[in-house]
C-alpha cells in the first residue's frame, strides 16, 4: 500500500513520530528509532548542546531521520520565536514544533500565543507544526497563520490517559485541511491505533516509549499499532452499532 | 487547594497558621486519616501534614511507590546536574548557623572578573551547563554591578544561570533576568518568626518579610525557576516542613508558568560550631521528601552535597530531580588559588564524572543542559 504523508515537502512512509525526552540513556534513542521505523523525532532545543560530543543529543540521531526541534520551555510567543531561531542556528533544519506552555500544573498549551508564534515563524520560512489544545477555531487560525500541520493533544503530556479529546480531534480531522498529528497523552499502542482509526495523519509518542520497561520493544509495538490503525482507516472500516441490526426492519415493508 | 487569589503575599497564609497546634494535630492523626490521604489524587495541606506525622512512617514504602510514579511521569528517568559557584563570601549579617557569618574570623574572598572567568573555565571543563551563583548577604560588597558582571561572564560558559544571593527588589531581579538569569534560589532558613529573630542577630538578613517575599518578587520579574526551602535544624521540623511546602505550593498556584523546586538542606558543620536544636534523622528526612512529592507531584527536588554519597544515591529513584556534583563551597574553590574558608562541609566529594556514572548505573540519564539563555 503506497500511503505517504507529506510534510514540508518531505514524504513520510511511517506515521509514528517519536521523542527524545525522559530516556534513561541516550543510547536507547538510535535503538527505538530503528525498532519503531519512525522517520521523525522531536528534540527540545533547550537540551541540545552542539558544543558537547557525548552529551549532544543530535549525535544519537542518524542523518536520514528528520529532526523536529521543539520550543519546550517557552512561556509565550516571543520566547518560542527566539528558541525556534536558535534551533535553526544549531543546525536543526526548518521544521519547528511550537510548544508554548505557561501552565505547569497541566502543561496545557496556550493556543493564543501559539497562533502568534506560528505566524511569525511561518513568515520566516519555518515549517511550523504547532502543538495545541484541540479547538476548531484556533486550528483555523493556525492554518491561516501558515501552520504546516496541527498537533492537538489527546490528553495532558505524560498522563498516558489516551484520547480524552477524541470528539474535538474528530472535528479537526473533519474540518481542517492540514495533516492532524495527535501529540501528547498517548500511553498505549491501542490508543495510538484509535487515533489513526479515526483519521489522524500521524501520532507523536514519547513518554509511553521512554518510560516503558523495554523501550525498544514498546517502540515496535507502537509502530505496529499505528500501521494497523492507519490501514483500518484507509480500508474504510465498518462503523460500530449499538445494537444488532436486523436487515431493513423499518423499510422492509417496501419489499413485501 | 490553596486559594491563593485571596492573598497578597505568603505572609497572609503564614498568619493563618500562627496559632496552629502542630503537636496536637500530629498526635491525633489516625492511621485511617493517613490511608485516606494516601488514596487521594490531589492532596490538600492537611493530607500533607498527615503524611509528615510520625505515624505515617509505617507507610513509607507506599509513599515511595507513589512518589516514584509521580517522578517518572513528570521528569522521566533523568537527573539534572548543576554546580554552585561561590563568588564572594563577604557578609554583613550575623547568622549563628552560617560559616560566612560576619563575626566569624575566616578567610574572605571576592572573585575578580579575571578569577571568576578562570573558575568558569575550570567548571565548564566538567561538562556542567547549569550554574548556581552564590554570595553572602552583602548588598554593598557584592552589589548589583558586581552580580551583573558575574552573570555576563558566566553566560559565556553556561546555559542556565541561577542565583542564590541576598534578596533583591523586583526591578533588580528583572535586570538580572534580562541579562540571562533564569533561576532564583532563596531559602527562608526558618519560617518560625521567633527563631528567625534569634538566629539572625544583626545585618541585612534580619528582615524576615523582605526575605519571605523575595521568591514572589523574582516571579513577578519573570524569573522562570524558583527554589525555596527551610534549613532543617533551626526550627521544629514538622512546622518548618509544613510551612516551606506551603510556600512552594503558594508560588505554584500563583505563578502557573514558573517551575517550582524545594530543597531540604540540613545543618552541616560550619565555622562557628553551631549545634542544631532540632535534628532530622535520615528516616524522617526521606519520609518528608516523599510527603513533599505526594503533595506537589511535579515539584523539582534538589539534593546537595551536604548529604552523604550513599544516602543521596538512594534518593534518585524515589524523589530527587536535581543533583549538584563536585561542589566547592569556598570562593575560588575550583581553581584552587588562595582559597577562602568554605561555607559548610561537603559530605559527598565525588566528581561530576563519578556522579554521572553512578546515575547511569542506576538506570537514569544525567542531564547537563536543559535550558538555553534566549536573550
Amino acid at each position: 500500500m503506497q500511503d505517504t504523508l507529506i510534510l514540508g515537502g518531505i514524504e513520510f512512509t511511517n506515521r509514528l513520530f517519536t521523542g527524545t525526552g525522559k530516556f534513561p540513556d541516550k543510547n536507547i534513542i538510535p535503538k527505538i528509532l530503528k525498532s519503531s521505523s519512525s522517520q521523525m523525532i522531536t528534540v527540545a532545543l533547550r537540551r541540545v548542546d552542539t558544543q558537547a560530543q557525548e552529551e549532544n543529543i543530535l549525535n544519537y540521531i542518524s542523518k536520514d531521520i528528520v529532526i523536529l526541534p521543539n520550543t519546550s520551555g517557552a512561556r509565550n510567543a516571543e520566547e518560542a520565536v527566539l528558541l525556534a531561531r536558535l534551533a535553526r542556528e544549531a543546525g536543526c533544519g526548518d521544521f519547528i514544533k511550537i510548544e508554548v506552555i505557561n501552565d505547569n500544573k497541566y502543561l496545557f498549551p496556550d493556543n493564543e500565543e501559539t497562533i502568534k508564534a506560528t505566524k511569525i515563524l511561518s513568515e520566516e520560512g519555518f515549517i511550523v507544526l504547532p502543538y495545541m489544545m484541540p479547538d476548531l477555531i484556533a486550528a483555523r487560525k493556525l492554518k491561516e497563520a501558515g501552520a504546516a500541520a496541527i498537533m492537538p493533544l489527546g490528553s495532558p503530556i505524560g498522563s498516558n490517559l489516551g484520547m480524552q479529546t477524541i470528539d474535538m480531534i474528530k472535528i479537526l480531522i473533519e474540518n481542517i485541511d492540514l495533516p492532524i498529528i495527535v501529540d501528547a497523552g498517548i500511553g498505549k499502542p491501542s490508543q495510538a491505533a484509535q487515533a489513526m482509526e479515526i483519521g489522524a495523519d500521524a501520532v507523536l509518542v514519547n513518554s509511553a516509549i521512554s518510560n516503558a520497561g523495554n523501550p525498544e520493544m514498546m517502540a515496535e509495538a507502537f509502530d505496529m499499532a499505528v500501521k494497523a490503525g492507519r490501514m483500518a482507516y484507509v480500508s474504510k472500516m465498518a462503523q460500530e452499532n449499538e445494537h444488532a441490526q436486523a436487515s431493513s426492519p423499518l423499510t422492509g415493508f417496501l419489499n413485501a | 487547594m490553596l486559594n491563593v487569589q485571596n492573598y497578597d503575599n505568603f505572609n497572609d497564609i503564614l498568619l493563618e497558621y500562627e496559632d496552629f497546634n502542630y503537636e496536637k494535630y500530629l498526635s491525633e492523626v489516625s492511621t485511617k486519616d493517613i490511608e485516606l490521604s494516601l488514596k487521594k489524587e490531589h492532596l490538600n495541606q492537611y493530607d500533607f501534614l498527615n503524611l509528615l506525622s510520625p505515624k505515617a512512617f509505617s507507610y513509607i514504602e507506599e509513599m515511595a511507590e507513589i512518589s516514584k510514579k509521580h517522578k517518572l511521569r513528570h521528569f522521566g528517568k533523568v537527573i539534572q546536574l548543576y554546580l554552585p559557584i561561590y563568588i564572594s563570601n563577604y557578609c554583613s549579617s550575623d547568622c549563628s548557623y552560617c560559616g560566612f557569618s560576619k563575626k566569624n574570623r575566616i578567610v574572605r574572598k571576592h572573585l575578580s572578573q579575571e578569577d571568576l572567568e578562570k573558575e568558569a573555565i575550570e567548571i565548564a571543563k566538567s561538562g556542567i551547563k547549569h550554574i548556581l551563583v552564590l554570595t553572602g548577604e552583602a548588598s554593598k560588597k557584592a552589589d548589583m554591578k558586581y552580580l551583573k558582571m558575574a552573570v555576563t561572564v558566566l553566560k559565556k560558559y553556561f546555559t542556565s544561570i541561577s542565583i542564590e544571593v541576598y534578596p533583591l527588589e523586583t526591578h533588580e531581579y528583572k535586570e538580572l533576568k534580562d541579562l540571562g538569569v533564569d533561576g532564583l534560589t532563596i531559602y527562608q532558613e526558618v519560617y518560625d518568626k521567633e527563631i528567625y529573630k534569634e538566629v539572625h542577630t544583626s545585618g541585612e538578613k534580619t528582615n524576615y518579610s523582605y526575605r519571605l517575599d523575595a521568591p514572589q518578587r523574582g516571579a513577578d520579574a519573570g524569573i522562570r525557576a524558583l527554589n525555596v526551602g527551610c534549613l532543617f535544624g533551626l526550627g521544629n521540623i514538622y512546622s518548618e516542613a509544613f510551612l516551606s511546602a506551603l510556600h512552594a505550593k503558594y508560588l505554584m498556584e500563583r505563578y502557573f508558568d514558573a517551575e517550582i523546586s524545594i530543597s531540604m538542606p540540613r545543618i552541616n558543620n560550619a565555622a562557628g560550631d553551631f549545634t542544631p536544636k532540632f535534628n532530622i534523622n535520615d528516616k524522617t528526612y526521606v519520609q518528608f521528601m516523599l510527603a513533599y512529592r505526594l503533595y506537589m507531584p511535579n515539584i523539582g527536588m534538589n539534593v546537595s552535597t551536604r548529604e552523604e554519597a550513599k544516602f543521596r544515591d538512594n534518593l534518585i529513584d524515589i524523589a530527587a530531580t536535581k543533583f549538584s556534583a563536585g561542589s566547592k563551597t569556598d570562593v575560588g574553590g575550583y581553581t584552587d588559588v588562595d582559597k577562602s574558608t568554605a561555607q559548610f562541609e561537603i559530605s559527598d566529594e565525588r566528581s561530576v564524572e563519578e556522579i554521572s556514572s553512578m546515575i547511569r548505573a542506576r538506570g537514569y540519564q544525567p542531564i547537563f543542559k536543559d535550558w538555553e539563555i534566549i536573550r
